[in-house]
């Protein structure tokens, strides 16, 4: 049973998520402050996120970079249309994927799964071999970590799926679309600056100096290629 | 456009006072050149004229008691001789007659300039008689005198028979009248050039506030209503800068008011959608809930819980929709330009929604137009048109996708969406696109939020394309939309016409 913590400052939003994700089968935490989603990311040990970025005192955005100092957890975040630049702030911190309220349950519910099957290995990877070498970059497909010149890197579940699809498939340009849909699991009209968000994350966490990428390339016009030079 | 505006700038203000200076001018010199002309010209020719009869006349009494009485041919010889010698410069030409017979100064001198009709008055009036006369293009002076006896105890002076004539040329005196034409002559060419500057110079003076007042009006119909002129003076063209200041600060302040009133109103209803949100996330929650359970429980409750359900979804929509409007509005919605095979993104936006099957399709093969468009945006923008001709047209509906090269914007996809009702009455066409319009015989609440077709035009702007409703000749109604393709556009880093935010 998937554990979700939700993070939400109104009471009635926070009960009324709760009862239906509970319906949908999850295990269900909630906190009505920053403050006290932190506490209890350490206490209940959640499976997902569910946060809302308009916190009182401590801002989503803020409670989103504390926890990705230390956690891997997926992230949803939940946000208010018109919230452009929030939505892109929060990407760029970590934050796997967004809702807008108000959100139907069996849509968060959905995006909560999607997420979570990121995190769990897939079918497809048991017949490719164990380690894969590129260039000073090590993915173990089976282990799902991945090294850097011999450090470990610690990926978001986004962030390592996006590299295994790409990687999967050296050399072949993946269009925004086709990401959107293999990593995300969203239809083909889904925001794009997802891809873009996640990519910027991994190219930093994997030591790509700026400018000029050596695993990860921008296919200008198309999308993006994995590939060693 | 060139040729009239020179005719234009021709028939306008300069030309007519350049030629009125001109005509004034003319007329000025041309009356003082005359005036002048024949009162100098008199003057001159009567004084010359004097001089000459009055020495003349003391010649001829100073030498006529020398000579004997009646004269023979010799002595009218010698008289005439004598005579001519009181010529100043040069010899005069002298003739002098007695009856029938008659001597000239220079011999053999037919003495042309003497008409038959002076010799006549002299001879009948008995007094000194001249003529002024152009004699081969030479003008003359010919001055016919009778010599008279000098009475002793009487004042009558009986007629002698001795007449003599004088002929004297004028050149010098001509001279001095061609002199005088010349004069005015070369004097009328600087008046006239003097006028047309002067001319110029007024017009100058005048056209100056009206090219200025021009520019300001045009600048105010293109929005800048904080065009102020500057004004010079306290002439009528001065009061009119100042009217103008006066009716663009009117102007100015009323849009300015009209603004703020319309972004309050904008802003209310932004603000109200953003605090229906909250008890609307909570209640979306808890919709499938109460979907799941409406099958058990009884008829009635299932109906009202169902219906609740419906509606809360369809006024999430709603709130969702004027968000989306109000950032619109707020200036505050961005382009998140990505190149994509249009073709696949239409077929994407039909499948996604279910209708595939209901909806027929003119789109082009894979690979075959591909631009740089905000895919979401376009998907909203396809999707409202099709649920539009779904819900309001009639079957079947059809969705065409092309590419056109437009010369001014470049490469262009033009989709259009037809349906095959009965089409838009004319009098709903320029409203189809308004927020909320709902026409007279459709009062009934329509299934969307009444901002499909709005929020369509704003993406369609947002893109920098036009979408328009018109209907087909053989029935339906049809939505055109034309998206620019941008497909120089760079990923990123060159400078595009829209924001950005990729990097």
């Amino acid at each position: 049973m998937p554990r979700v913590l939700i993070i939400e400052d109104d009471r009635a939003v926070r009960d009324g998520v709760r009862l239906a994700l509970r319906r949908q089968g999850h295990e269900v935490a909630a906190a009505a402050t920053g403050e006290d989603g932190l506490e209890q990311l350490r206490t209940f040990r959640p499976d997902a996120v569910v946060l809302d970025l308009m916190l009182p005192g401590m801002s989503g955005l803020e409670v989103c970079r504390r926890i990705r100092t230390h956690d891997q957890v997926p992230i949803i975040m939940a946000t208010a249309r018109g919230d452009d630049t929030d939505i892109v702030v929060g990407l760029e911190s970590g934050a796997d994927d967004y809702v807008v309220k108000p959100v139907r349950a069996r849509v968060l519910d959905a995006r909560i799964r999607a997420v979570l099957r990121r995190v769990g290995g897939t079918a497809d990877d048991q017949g490719t071999a164990r380690t894969e070498h590129h260039g000073d970059l090590v993915i173990d497909r089976a282990g799902l970590t991945v090294t850097h010149q011999g450090r470990p890197v610690a990926l978001g579940p986004s962030e390592l799926r996006l590299l295994l699809t790409l990687s999967a498939s050296a050399g072949q340009v993946f269009s925004r679309q086709q990401l959107l849909e293999a990593v995300w699991e969203h239809n083909y009209h889904g925001d794009a600056r997802l891809v873009d968000a996640c990519v910027k994350r991994l190219r930093s966490k994997i030591g790509e100096p700026p400018g000029s990428p050596r695993y990860v390339h921008t296919v200008r016009g198309f999308g993006y290629r994995f590939g060693p030079r | 456009m060139r040729v009239p505006r020179v005719l234009r700038a021709l028939m306008g203000l300069r030309l007519r006072l350049v030629v009125t200076f001109t005509l004034v001018a003319v007329v000025a010199t041309v009356t003082t050149g005359a005036l002048t002309f024949r009162e100098a010209r008199t003057g001159v020719l009567q004084q010359s004229q004097d001089t000459v009869i009055e020495e003349f006349r003391h010649r001829v009494n100073t030498l006529v008691p020398n000579y004997r009485f009646p004269p023979d041919a010799a002595d009218l010889d010698a008289f005439a001789a004598d005579v001519s010698r009181g010529g100043r410069s040069q010899p005069w030409r002298v003739l002098v007659a007695y009856r029938e017979a008659s001597a000239t100064s220079v011999p053999g001198d037919a003495f042309a300039e003497l008409s038959p009709a002076m010799r006549e008055s002299v001879r009948s009036r008995l007094a000194t008689v001249f003529q002024r006369v152009s004699h081969d293009g030479h003008s003359a002076l010919v001055v016919g005198m009778p010599v008279t006896f000098a009475g002793q105890y009487s004042t009558e002076r009986p007629a002698s028979g001795l007449e003599v004539y004088l002929t004297v040329p004028q050149r010098e005196e001509q001279g001095y009248v061609d002199a005088l034409v010349t004069a005015i002559e070369r004097a009328t060419v600087p008046a006239l050039v003097l006028a047309v500057l002067i001319a110029l110079l007024a017009a100058r003076g005048v056209l100056r506030p009206v090219r200025a007042l021009r520019r300001a009006t045009r600048s105010i119909a293109e929005g800048h209503l904080d065009t102020r002129l500057a004004v010079h003076g306290s002439d009528e063209l001065a009061d009119l800068s100042r009217t103008f200041n006066e009716t663009a600060a009117a102007l100015e302040g009323s849009v300015a008011e009209l603004r703020r009133m319309e972004a309050g109103a904008r802003r209310f209803a932004a603000d109200v959608s953003h605090e229906l949100r909250t008890p609307l996330a909570a209640m979306s929650a808890v919709t499938d809930v109460l979907d799941e359970d409406a099958a058990g429980l009884d008829e009635d409750t299932a109906t009202a819980v169902r219906l609740i359900s419906t509606e809360t979804a369809k006024l999430a929509e709603l709130v969702d929709d004027l968000m989306e409007i109000s950032r619109f509005d707020a200036g505050a919605a961005a382009l998140h330009l990505d190149e994509i095979d249009l073709a696949e993104s239409l077929r994407r936006t039909l499948a996604s929604r279910g209708w595939q099957d209901t909806v027929e399709t003119g789109l082009p093969k894979p690979g075959e137009l591909r631009g740089r468009v905000d895919p979401r945006r376009l998907d909203v923008i396809v999707a409202n048109l099709v649920a539009n001709a779904l819900r309001h047209g009639a079957p079947p509906v059809r969705l065409d996708l092309h590419a056109q090269d437009d010369p001014r914007a470049g490469r262009q996809a033009v989709v259009t969406v037809r349906d095959g009702g009965d089409g838009i009455p004319e009098s709903v066409l320029p409203h189809v696109f308004d927020r909320f319009y709902k026409s007279a015989d459709a009062r009934a609440r329509s299934e969307g939020s009444g901002l499909g077709l709005a929020i369509t035009t704003e993406n369609v702007r947002l893109h920098g394309g036009t979408v328009r409703a018109a209907n087909h000749p053989d029935g339906g109604a049809v939505f055109t939309v034309v998206l620019p393709l941008r497909p120089d556009a760079a990923e990123d880093g060159t400078p595009s016409p829209v924001k950005e935010d990729r990097t």
